[in-house]
């Protein structure tokens, strides 16, 4: 069963933020929060790194590749600190990200983009440094295996909680999940004098 | 012959046994029983269409309520009942929850209704947050709720469906962290000195994977807004939730509150909140304690919360990169006294300090002064029922006499997304809870401090000690 492109197995390049904090405010400013859909958001992911007050292009990374041969976001310590706002993940994946490699990644982030099948995956320092070193190579990541294989051959083996793991590998939807414990939910209310009136 | 008493519990512990559902496996998280889920327009629209698209309702509209807060106008609707939204995506924004919770029959705190506010306000005001809960919201501050011994955290839109579908939510148990604070806070000082004191402690991300227990004779001395406050800011240490046991304050604070039982019934159910401290020779997985007597009036310097200082340090010197990077975005030099820049906005509000006693503290200061010239100041009450009790008592005219702003309720300039937001290169003074670059408008400075703080630099037009103003006041 070895398949080069699936969901659980692909190869891209990075494209690498190194700043530290990069907090969901620069992920997608707050004024982009009034849609109601979670479509279109990838063309403000960073909106006021990408683009001047005149709706222009700054000198800025993001506006000069493309985006598709980049599916791997690396940035600097922990990446996505600040609000609960499930549109950061759903702009850096309508972006084109598929994963976002940090050494920390702020809780809540982190577990908005598993639910949305963007990876996050912390990384110790030097491998960190391994990629900061080379910021245009193409690195491989298996969710089976937990593994990302930079391009010196290096394998770092990442951490992701099991249950999400097994949600994204088997396509298990959360929700779903949640929704067939209905009977103990409802002996639960019973029990604890929880129903409702 | 006694019996065998169980070991000792914390009151996470305590509140968290009380909600599981299904414990957790070793492949599968626990299900958590949720009691009180509180929903807004900007993190809610999404989670309503995923409900819609499996043909479900909400399960419980009776433990789900709804308010408008983020994206709405803090000013008054024109003569034909025109709100200046910010833009048309705004209102649809509004409408879109306005439908949501009729069509399920969930309680929205709309427009003109007496309680609507910022959600973590209006939770505690109507007695919908209870001691002993496990309350969510689609809003990384929802742990203020844990001032009333909650567990109190903020979700994605994903499992904001999860709540409205099931009530329930796959969770991990997070470890325990108590942080107690000895001593006795100096006048002067209050609680948002003391998380912003905390943070700079524990560092932006010292919490993460924690629940914060607050305890220690300083957090119990804190008044109900004030403990508010501090379990407001957990998430900026990176914790997911922060929480202080019940006791007769608590008790006395919600009592004859809309939501909470009444009469003979509230007494019985305040006598088990109080039981809900953690035991005697309860254990956490972290310990750590902090002076109080010597937490001074503090400002963040940088753009993350916990690049805060006492004032009267001045601007710290930078000694990383990050801080050096910070202090350039800030345009504040290291060694500096805080009155070498010069403040442009000042803004008074949030569910961090938007309730009576932050307004009342600002008033204090406010009071026979004005607004020093070119500082645009601005107060935005946290709720409809604080806006028409600071009116009753006066406090707005304190305000615009000063020459600052009197608002209605919302988030306003915490989010800048209303329409309310500071100019590009700005300094804002700001009692709101996020200093990150342009959080507070594109090219925006915050400096996070408290209400009397802001006030006094309302009036110097730079970050100052409140305390100037205090002691001329009891000269
Ligand atoms: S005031 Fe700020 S932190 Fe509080 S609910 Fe509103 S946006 Fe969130």
């Amino acid at each position: 069963m070895s398949n080069q492109e699936s969901n659980n197995s692909f190869s891209s390049r990075i494209v690498v933020l190194p700043e530290a904090n990069i907090d969901t405010d620069q992920i997608i400013p707050a004024r982009f929060l009034t849609t109601t859909t979670k479509a279109g958001l990838g063309k403000v992911a960073f909106n006021d790194w990408r683009y001047n007050a005149d709706g222009s292009n700054k000198d800025f990374i993001l506006n000069t590749i493309d985006a598709s041969e980049h599916q791997v976001l690396v940035a600097g310590n922990n990446l996505g600190c600040g609000s609960s706002r499930e549109h950061a993940p759903w702009a850096l994946m309508d972006y084109g990200f598929r994963a976002v490699i940090s050494t920390e990644i702020a809780d809540i982030f982190k577990s908005n983009s598993l639910k949305n099948g963007l990876l996050p995956v912390v990384v110790d320092k030097a491998t960190y440094d391994k990629l900061l070193a080379n910021p245009q190579q193409r690195v491989t990541i298996d969710l089976e295996t937990c593994a990302l294989t930079l391009e010196d051959g290096t394998v770092f083996t990442f951490q992701v909680e099991e249950f999400a793991r097994q949600c994204l590998l088997e396509g298990v939807d959360a929700m779903g999940w949640v929704l067939k414990r209905l009977p103990a939910i409802e002996a639960y209310e019973k029990a604890n004098n929880k129903e409702a009136a | 012959m006694t019996a065998q008493s169980s070991p000792p519990k914390s009151l996470f512990e305590k509140v968290w046994d009380a909600h599981v559902v299904e414990p957790e496996g070793a492949t599968s998280p626990a299900v958590l029983y949720i009691d009180l889920h509180l929903v807004h327009e900007v993190t809610s629209p999404q989670a309503f269409s995923e409900l819609e698209a499996r043909g479900l309702k909400v399960r419980r509209p009776d433990r789900t309520f709804a308010t408008l807060d983020h994206s709405i106008p803090t000013l008054r609707p024109d003569a034909d009942g025109n709100r200046p939204y910010i833009t048309a995506q705004a209102e649809i924004q509004v409408h879109t929850l306005e439908d949501n919770a009729a069509k399920n029959g969930v309680r929205l705190f709309g427009y003109d209704a007496e309680n609507r506010g910022v959600v973590h306000v209006i939770g505690p005001e109507m007695g919908l947050t209870r001691p002993g809960y496990t309350v969510v919201c689609g809003d990384s501050h929802t742990s203020t709720h844990g001032a009333f011994g909650c567990i109190a955290f903020g979700i994605g839109t994903s499992e904001v469906g999860h709540v409205l579908a099931t009530q329930c939510l796959a969770q991990r148990k997070p470890k325990t962290m108590r942080i107690t604070v000895d001593g006795k806070l100096q006048p002067g000082v209050t609680g948002k000195d003391v998380a912003l004191t905390i943070i700079a402690t524990l560092g932006f991300s010292g919490g993460t994977g924690y629940a914060l227990e607050y305890a220690g004779p300083v957090i119990e001395a804190l008044d109900m807004e004030g403990r508010m406050t501090v379990c407001n800011l957990s998430i900026e240490a990176g914790a997911r939730c922060g929480m202080i046991a019940p006791d007769a304050k608590t008790v006395e604070w919600l009592r004859g509150r809309e939501y909470v039982p009444q009469g003979a019934d509230y007494d019985v159910a305040a006598a088990e909140w109080l039981k809900l401290a953690s035991d005697e020779g309860a254990t956490f997985d972290k310990e750590i304690r902090i002076d109080g007597s010597s937490i001074e009036p503090m400002a963040t310097w940088g753009t993350s919360p916990d690049q805060g200082a006492p004032i009267v340090k001045g601007v710290p010197v930078a000694h990383t990169e990050d801080e050096e990077r910070a202090l350039k975005y800030m345009g504040l030099k290291g060694g500096d006294s805080r009155s070498a820049a010069k403040v442009d906005v000042v803004f008074i509000g949030s569910c961090t300090n938007g309730r009576m006693s932050d307004l009342r503290a600002a008033a204090d200061i406010f009071k026979g002064r004005k607004v020093a010239a070119g500082v645009r100041a601005l107060v935005v009450p946290g709720s409809e029922w604080v806006r028409l009790e600071a009116e009753k008592e006066g406090l707005d005219k304190i305000f615009t006499d000063a020459g600052a702003e009197w608002r209605l309720p919302g988030c306003s300039m915490c989010i800048a997304m209303n329409g309310d937001f500071v100019l590009p290169g700005q300094l804002a003074v700001s009692t709101s809870n996020r200093n990150f670059e342009g959080r507070q408008g594109p090219g925006s400075r915050t400096v996070l401090a408290s209400p009397a703080t802001a006030a006094a630099s309302a009036i110097a037009g730079h970050v100052a000690d409140p305390r100037q103003f205090m002691a001329l006041e009891s000269a």
